[in-house]
């Protein structure tokens, strides 16, 4: 638990990768196998089942630190973080642990499952006393989860990849899919054994987005357009009899698309396939917050399953007949996912069609019609190159149509947490209808840092009401907002659903009165 | 009370004076010499003796401003008035007002804990305690300062390693002084930013140990490359005025750096938990040795003291002030936090 510790206070002092990935190699270099695995589970983002929920938490504190709830409640909206809050709350100790992680959650931490409340809180005050303000800190986070220390997937994999002494590609792809933190896993990790493992995926590529026009490409031949599809990205695996469905955030979400696993298990062992789930209706995607509907549910009914039926949009394949293709030119391989879909002959798995254009100027007009379309824009793929890992630059672009533009008023401020606790960042927007401000977006990203201190400012100045952590504001502060694209619904008081809303700008030139009314909003709807 | 809150800031009818106002008026008692305290616009100035030369650095040449000793008193209007070291900077006060047995102590800014580079705090007994919460949540437990001290010059030596400049940043009157007063100066030269150099020599005059710090110019810079401390206020970070020093590493000296995302949101290498005002248990320790029963909380957010106070059969209330707290620092460098 110290040595973790240590690496996390090293992790969260620098912001330099290197200086990140040298920390963690020595910290891998040094530990038993079971405490590097453990780590590795943390920092990639992984959660140990949730054994003690945030009211336990809460109340414990109090109790330990001698004080009533509604005081834990206002030091958690100054610090925003609760296993941060709950290290501060608590008493100053002297000790601190020698307990190895692994044993640290084996031994505390999962038993606490299944206990009494009250026996819970007991082991929670026991477990307390015996940490420094530090280790506390980071224990909490092992039960609360999200650790954020600025380390990313591709940082760890880098560290890995090194204290291997293999590619960081080949790191990535050992690092995906379903593990348990182990010895032998880490062995595994390190030694390279067990890649045959039936449901593991590729690491997918990632594209990115073409700020300029496509010119600096080169022509337009050496290039293969597609629709940018407005779903889920998805890669399916059918290997040993067995259909798996993994999201880009490595979840498995095979139960979920009943019809998509019915048409996929007509694929032949050993293939795997990257493309997007989509809502498809009378040849052509549904909005996707139609397909949010679907992804909410393990269970799909009838009803849900007739009103947004589901589709495979299948744009690469990675593996055929058993082998890997991942190192096989773009060309090659849609040749190989010719074949593989016109095999299976569903209607639920349909091939990505390259878009054809003559020139960059036929692209760009194609590309203004994506709306009508249902789609995002164009992707341009480089023909002849390999399917990369990651967000590399160069082989994939996403060329997408430029974004709604919305002047909206600033009604309602939240603070922020992570590197923004403590500030207000966590804005609601409203608009007009009939003289009153309607809400219809949340947006936080966007602002400098200067912006959000002024605006940080200008809450506190200007709070009008209060309703636990969130403060309504006086309509004073316009903002620019763009989105990605606007609905119908039935769920949201405004009659509408913004998606990907964010901050463009902040309009200082602009008075409330001058912001966009819901009836300017709703003649965007397609 | 003898005090109520007005537009101009915290008065006293008896004595027809106000306290800290944050508007000039004809007769202003000062706490303490810093920006949200001592503003500009007064015509005359009571203040403490050694705190004297910081408030004339902040409201100019031309009010009067006089003096009293710690502990004596003197009349006015009827009103008696005394100074008590608050121990927050150097001269500040706490101010005692007494009218027919009835006393009332308005606090100013104050820290219980000891700091050699100013006078200790005092305890006060009293009816009525204007107290500030600057730090008014039980998360606020300072470290042991000496221990603090220690890990600076362990980062300012690990800096040196490394070849790079130690930048310290604290706000210019008050923790800059107590940073100098605090490191260790054999370990290499000291260099301070001109806001926080000017405030040297009043420190000196009353008497304070400070080390040889040098004005940090181009020259020095060169001169001292990858083995100086420089300490300068959190304004100087990001300026052109700073690339001199490179390679540099950041540290921030301050209360709010309790806070993870304090330090992370001003993208601090180190941040030194280090602060000039009371924490919870200093709060809580001081509004109970004054005996008041009713209690005024001033700066940043006060309610959650307030409400703690009410629970515990305190009369107490949230005055509605402008003395900065919450967020103090970001808006100048001569705030105090
Ligand atoms: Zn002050
Ligand atoms: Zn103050």
């Amino acid at each position: 638990m110290h040595a973790f510790t240590s690496l996390f206070t090293q992790l969260d002092r620098t912001t330099k990768t290197l200086e990140k990935i040298r920390f963690l190699v020595r910290y891998f270099e040094q530990s038993a196998p079971e405490d590097a695995a453990w780590t590795v589970f943390f920092l990639t983002g992984k959660k140990i089942p949730r054994v003690v929920n945030t009211r336990l938490l809460r109340e414990a504190v109090a109790e330990v630190a001698d004080v009533p709830l509604w005081l834990v409640e206002e030091c958690y909206d100054v610090v925003g973080d609760l296993a941060e809050t709950v290290a501060l709350l608590h008493p100053e100790t002297t000790a601190h642990s020698s307990l190895p992680l692994h044993r640290m959650i084996q031994e505390e931490l999962k038993p606490l499952r299944g206990l009494e409340d009250e026996e819970k809180k007991a082991r929670l005050k026991v477990g307390w006393s015996t940490l420094s303000r530090e280790e506390r800190f980071v224990w909490n986070k092992l039960i609360t989860g999200g650790f954020r220390v600025g380390v990313s997937r591709g940082i760890v994999a880098r560290a890995l990849a090194q204290t291997a002494g293999v590619e960081p590609a080949v790191m990535a792809h050992r690092l995906m899919g379903d593990w348990d933190p182990s010895e032998r896993w880490w062995k595994q990790l390190l030694q390279g054994e067990g890649e045959a493992e039936p449901g593991k995926p590729y690491p997918f590529y990632l594209a990115s987005p073409l700020e300029e026009g496509p010119e600096p490409l080169g022509a337009i031949s050496g290039w293969q357009l597609e629709w940018k599809w407005d779903g889920i990205r998805a890669q399916v695996i059918k290997r040993q009899g067995t259909v798996m469905i993994w999201s880009r955030g490595e979840d498995v979400i095979t139960d979920r698309f009943p019809e998509v696993v019915e048409a996929l298990q007509a694929l032949p062992d050993g293939t795997v396939l990257d493309g997007e789930l989509l809502g498809w209706k009378q040849d052509r995607p549904l909005p996707f917050l139609d397909l949010q509907r679907r992804i909410g549910r393990k269970k799909v009914g009838k009803t849900l399953l007739a009103d947004v039926p589901v589709i495979l949009m299948a744009y690469d394949v990675l593996e055929a007949g058993g082998g890997e293709l991942r190192s096989l030119p773009l060309e090659e391989r849609r040749t190989h996912l010719e074949n593989v879909v016109t095999g299976v002959g569903s209607p639920n798995i349909i091939m990505s069609e390259p878009v054809q254009a003559a020139g960059w100027d036929e692209a760009a007009s194609l590309r203004e019609q994506s709306r009508a379309r249902g789609v995002e824009g164009l992707m341009l793929k480089r023909l002849g190159s390999p399917y990369l890992d990651g967000r590399k630059r160069g082989d994939w672009w996403k060329w997408k149509v430029d974004p709604f533009e919305v002047d909206a008023v600033l009604t309602y401020a939240q603070k922020g947490h992570g590197r923004r606790a403590g500030l207000f960042t966590d804005y609601t927007f409203g608009c007009w209808k009939d003289g009153e401000l309607v809400t219809f977006a949340k947006a936080y990203s966007g602002l400098t840092d200067a912006e959000i201190q002024q605006v940080d400012r200008f809450v506190k100045a200007n709070t009008l009401d209060r309703f636990g952590p969130v403060r309504q504001v006086k309509p004073e502060l316009v903002f620019q907002l763009a989105c990605e694209g606007i609905q119908k619904s039935s769920r949201h008081k405004s009659g509408i659903a913004v998606r990907f809303p964010r901050i463009a700008r902040w309009r200082k030139d602009k008075k409330p009165e001058d912001a966009d009314r819901l009836e300017d909003l709703l003649r965007w709807i397609p | 009370m003898l005090v109520t809150e007005t537009p101009k800031g915290l008065y006293c009818p008896a004595g027809n004076f106000y306290i800290d106002p944050w508007q000039g008026v004809d007769r202003a008692l000062v706490t303490h010499g810093h920006a949200d305290h001592a503003r500009w616009g007064s015509k005359r100035i009571l203040t403490s003796e050694s705190g004297r030369e910081l408030v004339r650095a902040r409201v100019g040449a031309d009010p009067i401003i006089d003096t009293m000793a710690w502990g004596e008193t003197r009349s006015i209007h009827g009103v008696r008035v005394s100074f008590h070291p608050a121990g927050h900077i150097l001269g500040s006060a706490q101010i005692r007002l007494e009218v027919k047995g009835e006393v009332t102590v308005v606090s100013g800014d104050y820290n219980t804990r000891p700091d050699p580079t100013c006078e200790a705090f005092e305890p006060v007994r009293c009816h009525g305690f204007i107290t500030e919460s600057t730090f008014g949540l039980p998360i606020y437990r300072w470290p042991d300062s000496q221990q603090v001290f220690s890990e600076i010059n362990d980062w300012w030596r690990s800096c040196q390693e490394a070849g790079k400049t130690a930048v310290i940043y604290a706000y210019a009157l008050g923790k800059a002084q107590r940073i100098l007063g605090g490191v260790n100066a054999a370990i290499g030269p000291i260099l301070a930013h001109g806001a926080v150099y000017n405030f040297l020599q009043p420190y000196r005059d009353q008497g304070i140990a400070l080390p040889l710090v040098e004005k940090a110019t181009v020259e020095h810079a060169k001169a001292t490359k990858g083995r100086a401390l420089l300490v300068a206020p959190p304004s100087a970070q990001g300026t052109p005025w700073l690339k001199k020093f490179q390679p540099v590493s950041h540290a921030f000296a301050s209360g709010w750096m309790t806070v993870r995302g304090g330090r992370r949101r001003r993208a601090m290498d180190r941040g030194f938990v280090l602060s000039d005002h009371a924490d919870w248990p200093g709060l809580l320790m001081a509004i109970e040795a004054t005996g008041a029963q009713e209690v005024g909380v001033t700066h940043g957010n006060g309610a959650p003291l307030a409400r703690w106070l009410k629970d515990h059969g305190k009369q107490a209330r949230v005055l509605q002030t402008q003395f900065l707290g919450e967020g103090a620092e970001e808006t100048e460098p001569g705030g105090d936090d």
